[in-house]
């Protein structure tokens, strides 16, 4: 139960990115992810951004390009054993003659979580970072870092 | 700080009209027509301090008698990009006239990034290494490109938020650069 009411307002927290700013990207991680000590998990978290946004995928087609980048610093016995990005799409847009390899509308990315052996049974909450920018056919926004908190619960 | 303050909220509205509509916007069918301002309505443009490449510190104020195009930008601003070809060629065409480009680079890496861009792309016009300070003098600079044309009177006649047409800032600045000097 208290578990539950802390995944709840977690998720309310996350939600409230959604109504930041014209390159606002809204995360929400999931509800709740079981960790068993040892296991690595999938943790999918889904991202969306506005209409008439883009945002370069995690290897962008150019080297000037920010990469959208997830990343968690092992903390309270918690790490992720890594990230998988989606493919993007290939866009063409009117300030660039090569197509752009981005991220638009809802996508989801999924990081691997792990549990170690002295990492405290029960609730907590495993932040991430995640690094990203965001552009539109005329403009660009300065690249923002957001955080992204996932409830997770550690048994043996 | 009250008039800093609204400048940004203006800043940003127009930012949001300008992102929500610019996905539809191709910048080669703009329609070119000069967006300067009537002489009474121009505030003066902030003034400031920042480092060029060559670690020399550059006043804007050292500028004034001259037009002077002052563009926001960054390494990782695809947009930017575009304009950065037409900013070189005004350089050289209308250097006689008066006039300058001042590219304020607006990334956090620094010159570390941008020495070799500009470097690579042959930029002749001065480039300054812009600071949040002198982003928050200019409404906050929450989108790129964002670039301001000055009158040689050191006034904002002109704010381009996003890419526009190169025949914009042609028919702008011949707009600056017909006013009688002195005004």
């Amino acid at each position: 139960m208290t578990s539950k009411i802390f995944s709840t307002l977690l998720l309310a927290s996350s939600s409230f990115l959604f109504a930041q700013g014209p390159n606002s990207l809204g995360v929400t991680p999931p509800s709740e992810v079981a960790l068993k000590r040892g296991v690595p998990t999938p943790a999918k978290i889904k991202l969306k951004l506005p209409p008439g946004l883009h945002c370069n995928t995690n290897t962008p087609s150019d080297e000037y390009l920010i990469p959208l980048k997830l990343s968690f610093a092992p903390t309270n016995g918690l790490e992720s054993t890594g990230v998988t990005y989606p493919k993007g799409k290939d866009e063409t847009y009117s300030f660039s003659k090569k197509p752009l390899n981005v991220y638009s509308g809802e996508f989801e990315l999924q990081a691997s979580l792990k549990a170690g052996a002295d990492a405290p049974v029960g609730p907590q909450v495993f932040n991430g970072k995640l690094r990203y920018q965001a552009c539109n056919d005329t403009m660009c926004f300065a690249p923002k870092t957001i955080d992204v908190k996932i409830p997770v619960v550690v048994s043996n | 700080m009250r008039a800093v303050t609204l400048h940004l909220k203006t800043l940003s509205a127009l930012a949001l009209v300008a992102a929500l509509a610019g996905c539809a916007r191709n910048p080669a069918s703009v329609e070119a027509a000069s967006t300067v301002k009537s002489e009474s309505t121009r505030k003066a443009a902030p003034d400031f301090t920042l480092k060029d490449a060559d670690g020399k510190m550059v006043k804007l104020s050292d500028y004034k008698g001259k037009v002077v195009l002052l563009n926001f930008w960054a390494t990782w601003c695809g947009p930017c990009k575009i304009e950065i070809p037409w900013f070189k060629e005004f350089e050289t065409n209308y250097k006689s006239k008066g006039f300058a480009v001042l590219g304020v680079a607006m990334d956090d890496e620094g010159w570390e990034a941008v020495r070799p861009y500009i470097q690579q792309q042959q930029v002749n016009y001065r480039v300054l290494m812009g600071t949040e300070p002198v982003g928050a003098l200019y409404g906050g600079v929450e989108s790129l490109p964002t670039t301001f044309l000055i009158d040689r009177q050191g006034r904002i006649a002109a704010t381009h938020i996003g890419l526009v047409s190169k025949s914009v800032y042609v028919n702008d600045l011949k707009d600056l650069f017909d006013a009688p000097a002195g005004k």
